[in-house]
């Protein structure tokens, strides 16, 4: 038996999988942010069921692994009868993860807007829709994007817990060719430096952006 | 037919009563001056004029809409009722231009360009059509406060409510304010001030009420006010201010 080497080829085979890493970050926070954005808003809401609802939605997300919710809709559907194939199964277990982190930074980013933004506004006439879409969350979101892309960067590297159903993403593709060729050290060095790029420039865009939001100016 | 009319409203908070039965009637042009010490509920009873706080009971009437329908209801009433706030509170995301133009396009939807007519206007009354393009944190207190009161001045408003405007001003920046304030009195805006200020009170305010434990301890028009009170709590209140 031979043992092949990690050359040029399995290299370029990472490169294929680091696309699927960033396919399912992407999924994970557009659906994220959809449902998160929606819980968020819940979340401030004025009726307290509905606060209650989202507040124990946000609870029982971040209070459970990834890896449950993973499980929960790959082998617990397939069992209702519903086979979920693993890209799938790994987006939407990314997007309730990513939903449940998204909806609490951005209810503290929209609490974070004084009140007096609320009574102003109100004062003026507007519409509870109005004051949200004209004066709060203009503001939320600019506090919000450092938190953000900071949370991107966790999901980035949480994509690769869907390994373990079997979706070739780049953790996953590390862990074939190391079996291949045994050698872990060049092999996972390799997985853990394509994380790495990708991972630093977000981090340094979310140090940034904060930078730039204390520096005083309010726009 | 007076402008606004308050009677025997009540307030708490939680446990506290914060105001116990205060009425008054305020006639259309007049500008009145709420002074009395924190806590007397000078700046709730303002508030309550435009259901940013909820009376727990009583009625309130103010330019000709009554306090307590649905949120439509409060929408209208707020459409003619102005308020000025302690700490400004513009939208610092958009210009001077963009903040007082906001309401009336989209409470009032006016068309675009003459909502732009009418934010020059209300600028030129406060003396500040050359900050149009600028954002409120590149504009001093005074003129940000100028701004606040443009900016209700746009939404056409019958009745103005000031919730001490100038308590977070220097000196200088206060008089500006005033300045402008003065100016709306003189045009015959309806005017309800909380105020420290009570030179101003004296001079500009036809009634002053002197507020002292959630009610109204003494009242009247406000020279005879100020150079008689009648009660030890406003005397003590007065002889305090001289400044």
């Amino acid at each position: 038996m031979t043992l092949r080497t990690f050359g040029f080829n399995e290299f370029g085979f990472l490169l294929q999988a680091l696309q699927w890493t960033i396919v399912l970050t992407v999924i994970a926070l557009i659906g994220g942010g959809l449902l998160g954005f929606a819980v968020a808003l819940a979340r401030t809401s004025r009726t307290k069921a509905v606060r209650i609802a989202a507040g124990t939605y946000i609870q029982v997300i971040q209070g459970i692994p990834v890896l449950m919710i993973l499980f929960l809709s790959y082998y617990g559907l397939s069992l209702a009868g519903l086979e979920l194939p693993p890209l799938i199964a790994s987006g939407a277990s990314m997007t309730i993860y990513a939903s449940g982190y998204l909806a609490e930074i951005w209810r503290g980013c929209i609490q974070a807007v004084p009140k007096q933004q609320w009574e102003a506004s109100e004062s003026l006439a507007m519409t509870r829709l109005q004051q949200y879409r004209y004066v709060i969350l203009p503001q939320a979101v600019r506090i919000s994007l450092p938190p953000t892309v900071g949370f991107a960067v966790q999901v980035v590297k949480n994509t690769s817990i869907t390994s373990i159903i079997g979706f070739v993403e780049l953790a996953r593709a590390g862990q074939l060719i190391n079996n291949a060729t045994f050698q872990p050290f060049r092999v996972f060095i390799a997985v853990a430096v394509l994380y790495f790029v990708v991972c630093y420039p977000l981090s340094q865009l979310s140090r940034w952006l904060e930078r730039r939001l204390h520096a005083g100016s309010n726009r | 037919m007076p402008e606004v009319i308050v009677e025997k409203v009540h307030k708490s908070f939680g446990a506290l009563e914060v105001l116990k039965g205060v009425s008054l009637s305020v006639g259309r042009g007049e500008v009145f001056a709420l002074i009395g010490r924190s806590g007397s509920g000078k700046s709730t009873l303002l508030r309550c004029m435009n259901g940013l706080e909820k009376i727990n009971s009583g009625h309130v009437e103010i330019a000709g809409h009554t306090l307590g329908g649905d949120a439509k209801a409060l929408r209208s009433l707020r459409t003619d009722v102005g308020i000025v706030f302690q700490s400004y509170n513009l939208f610092p995301h958009l210009t001077v231009g963009e903040n007082i133009m906001l309401a009336p396009r989209i409470v009032k939807g006016i068309a675009k360009a003459e909502t732009q007519k009418i934010a020059r206007e209300v600028l030129q009354l406060v003396g500040l059509l050359e900050k149009f393009d600028s954002y409120p944190d590149q504009l001093s207190g005074g003129q940000q406060q100028r701004v606040a009161i443009a900016r209700s001045l746009a939404m056409r408003p019958k009745v103005m409510l000031f919730d001490e405007v100038t308590s977070a001003l220097d000196p200088e920046l206060t008089e500006e304010v005033l300045t402008v304030m003065e100016t709306l009195a003189r045009d015959g805006m309806t005017m309800i001030l909380v105020t420290h200020e009570m030179a101003f009170a004296r001079r500009v305010a036809t009634k002053t009420i002197f507020m002292h434990k959630g009610t109204i301890w003494e009242e009247g028009p406000s020279k005879e006010l100020f150079a008689n009170p009648q009660t030890q709590e406003l005397r003590q209140f007065v002889k305090s201010d001289v400044k």
